[in-house]
């Protein structure tokens, strides 16, 4: 099993090294190694999966990394239920998204062309490192390695400054997050000992509970950051500088799952912290809701989609935070079903009108590209909930969940959330794909896109419309197979099965907030009843508030960005380097040259001089030696 | 006939060092020069000799020896160094060497 995982992660990282090393000579056929590798990698994953499904599991170690002292850090890996789910569909989605990059980035330059698959590759590497490890510090390698990949391929069009920023806001962000996740591995091993998965958890009841509560809201802070949750979310938005399929990855499959499944991974620790688990789901539905009414009045094709990934993370948080681990991880990977199929449909938008992405601008582009307008659908109808597509399943277990531990509000701000996510993503389809064409020039360029870029959207269309189905599997569906390692939780099953009838009506409600949603948005977008414009108009404070992303970027800028780039530069530039740095070097520079332009006096360049002054010396000495000696 | 006493090889030494070392303070002829700097070097042989032998050991001779040994090589270097400067310059004045002062 030890070799199988070694090629899961070992593909890409060889198709990686290759286009990175090689990429100046493959250039064009850089695919030919990444797609390869990453299916490849696919595969194994799949053949892991069928290992574990037969109630094999594996942690183990390939070597000893680090020992230092009684700190012993392998690379090792750990293989059960719910490393295995993960690696499944990373590598599945990541594969699609591979293959319809070939298409995507059909006019980019061939040295871009590689380097671009490079990183596809590594992100992917780094994705499984992190889903894969069997201790915290490997994991953090992960963790830090999907990091920096969202950084390369954010700013991967480096020479547009707001594609580069954007690169830098997402690291700069991650890496505030990343601070509490490593304050957090630093306590985990003073009160353990070890940072192994295995012992951790074996000896997380030695933790005090409110050191416990301590540890997990730290990590819980590195798991804001990777997840774009409150209050770290802003880096997501913006990430949308870099190319489309990116976006995909970074939502769908790589970088932003990493939170929720850390945070699944360490169930042990936060079941002894209520406080903790609390604050997770707290900060899960109000990033949820947030998240949604910023996307309600969004223009950019992508932003919405950016802002409706931070609302269902917001779900997945809302489902590990009351304690529905398994729901919360089944709505990862249904999500990033549906999700890495709406950013591939968007991207297949913009490559037909050219990089256009004012969703005012476009409209009727259904006939144009109907395998896109289709395949759009039926992932925004996954996503609303809508019965029987992937969306309404595991949504509908996580805000069950909520509603059976007790968090009322919780799941009313879900269900809430949920309507605001159908009409949202609904008004996105009504603006771009049906109507009248708004601008004729966009019109008429519009274009379906080539096979190799269609083909992925039909199998994660697909894909979106079946996963669901994975719930009602026998043996429990997923959560069954996930509750092997999180059961250790509240008792899922029982719970549900105590409020049956509450379960059904709960399903009924989200299914009519889901449709209700549709409806409103068809109304508004379709027959113009209420009509948009006025609305807002009419709500004008409420609109400018949503328009401007309640402000959350100009107050962090106000906050924290603006005085340390003041005190930067008025104290450590101006003052500290200037003054403190310069003025010391400098200073002793001048006192040498004050010395020497008065010593050089004494070198006339007449031999006699210097004679007489080995002389006089001479005798000084003997005079000083005759009266001290 | 008896054995001069040594302050005599002593003094003789002194006077052989002073005279060499205003030479080389007063002169500006560059051999010359170095010709008193031969002579306050031998100076302070014949000390090292006269007192050497006095004391009955053998050390004084030896760094004679040594002196008279570097002194050789100094000659030469010295000598190398004033006729490739007579070379430049046409003249052997000291105080005319002052390239290197400020």
């Amino acid at each position: 099993m030890l070799t199988s995982i070694c090629a899961v992660i070992g593909f890409p990282l060889l198709g990686a090294t290759i286009n990175g090393l090689f990429g100046w000579k493959i250039k064009r056929k850089a695919h030919w190694v990444a797609v390869p590798a990453i299916a490849l990698s696919a595969i194994f994953a799949l053949r892991l999966f069928s290992q574990v499904l037969a109630g094999h599991t594996f942690v183990g170690d390939l070597y000893p990394w680090l020992v230092i002292g009684k700190l012993h850090v392998p690379i090792g890996f750990q293989l059960d239920q719910l490393s295995v789910f993960m690696i499944t569909t990373v590598t599945f989605v990541a594969t699609w998204i591979h293959i319809y990059s070939i298409g995507y980035m059909d006019h980019e330059p061939p040295m871009g062309y590689a380097r671009y698959f490079c990183y596809l590759n590594m992100f992917v590497t780094f994705m499984l490192v992190l889903c894969l490890a069997n201790n915290y510090v490997l994991m953090f390698v992960g963790w830090e390695g999907v990091g920096l990949c969202s950084y390369l391929l954010i700013g991967y069009w480096y020479e547009k400054a707001s594609a580069a920023n954007a690169g830098m806001k997402a690291f700069v962000v991650n890496r505030i997050g990343d601070f509490g996740f490593m304050i957090g591995l630093f306590l985990i091993y003073k009160f353990v000992g070890s940072l192994q998965f295995n012992d951790v958890f074996a000896h997380a009841h030695e933790i005090t509970p409110a050191m416990a509560t301590i540890i997990t809201l730290l990590l819980f802070t590195g798991a804001t950051g990777k997840s774009a949750q409150i209050p770290l979310y802003v880096w997501l938005p913006d990430a949308m500088e870099g190319p489309t399929p990116v976006s995909s990855l970074i939502h769908a499959a790589t970088m932003v799952t990493a939170g929720v499944y850390m945070v699944s991974r360490s169930h042990a620790l936060f079941n002894l912290a209520p406080l903790s688990m609390e604050v997770v789901a707290t900060v899960g539905a109000a990033t949820a809701f947030f998240a949604a009414t910023m996307a309600l009045v969004n223009n950019d094709l992508k932003r919405v989609l950016a802002y409706s990934t931070v609302s269902q993370l917001g779900y997945m948080f809302i489902g590990v935070g009351v304690g529905v681990y398994a729901a919360g991880i089944f709505h990862l990977m249904t999500h990033a079903f549906f999700k890495g199929l709406m950013f591939l449909t968007a991207g297949s938008v913009m490559h037909a009108l050219h990089g256009e992405l004012d969703m005012q601008k476009m409209g009727g582009l259904l006939k144009k590209m109907p395998i896109t307008a289709i395949t759009f659908i039926v992932g925004a109808t996954a996503i609303a909930g809508i019965p029987p597509l992937a969306g309404f399943w595991s949504k509908d277990e996580i805000l069950a969940g909520a509603f059976v531990h007790g968090h009322k509000v919780i799941w009313f701000v879900g269900t809430f959330t949920a309507f605001l996510t159908a009409f949202y993503m609904f008004r996105l389809i009504f603006l771009t794909f049906f109507g009248e064409p708004r601008d004729e020039h966009i019109h008429e360029i519009a274009h379906e896109s080539p096979p190799v870029m269609t083909i992925p959207l039909i199998v994660l269309a697909i894909g979106s419309a079946l996963v669901g189905f994975a719930a009602i599997l026998p043996h429990g569906g997923v959560a069954g197979f996930l509750n092997h390692v999180l059961a250790s939780g509240h008792h899922v099953a029982e719970a549900a099965e105590e409020g049956g009838g509450v379960e059904h009506m709960l399903m009924i409600i989200s299914v009519i907030a889901g449709f209700a949603g549709v409806g409103l948005a068809a109304s508004m977008y379709l027959k113009g009843v209420p009509n948009p414009k006025t609305l807002g108009s009419t709500f004008k404070p409420i609109y400018t508030l949503l328009y401007h992303k309640y402000y959350v970027d100009e107050l962090y800028f106000f906050l924290f960005v603006n005085p340390l780039v003041g005190g930067s530069r008025q104290v450590l530039w101006k003052f500290v380097d200037v003054v403190l740095i310069d003025g010391t070097v400098n200073g002793v520079a001048k006192v040498c040259g004050w010395i020497g332009s008065g010593l050089r006096y004494i070198q006339t360049g007449v031999i006699a001089h210097y004679a007489i002054g080995i002389l006089g010396g001479a005798v000084i000495l003997y005079w000083l030696r005759l009266l001290f000696g | 006939m008896g054995a001069l006493p040594v302050y005599h090889y002593v003094g003789m030494g002194l006077l052989l060092f002073l005279i060499g070392a205003v030479g080389v303070i007063i002169r500006r002829n560059a051999i010359v020069m170095f010709l008193c700097l031969e002579l306050m070097l031998n100076g302070v042989n014949v000390i090292f000799m006269a007192l050497g032998r006095a004391k009955g050991s053998v050390e004084g001779q030896v760094i004679v020896l040594f002196v008279m040994a570097v002194a050789a090589a100094e000659a030469a270097i010295g000598m190398a160094i004033i006729t490739s400067y007579y070379r430049t310059h046409r003249s052997v004045d000291a105080d005319k060497a002052d390239l290197m002062k400020w």
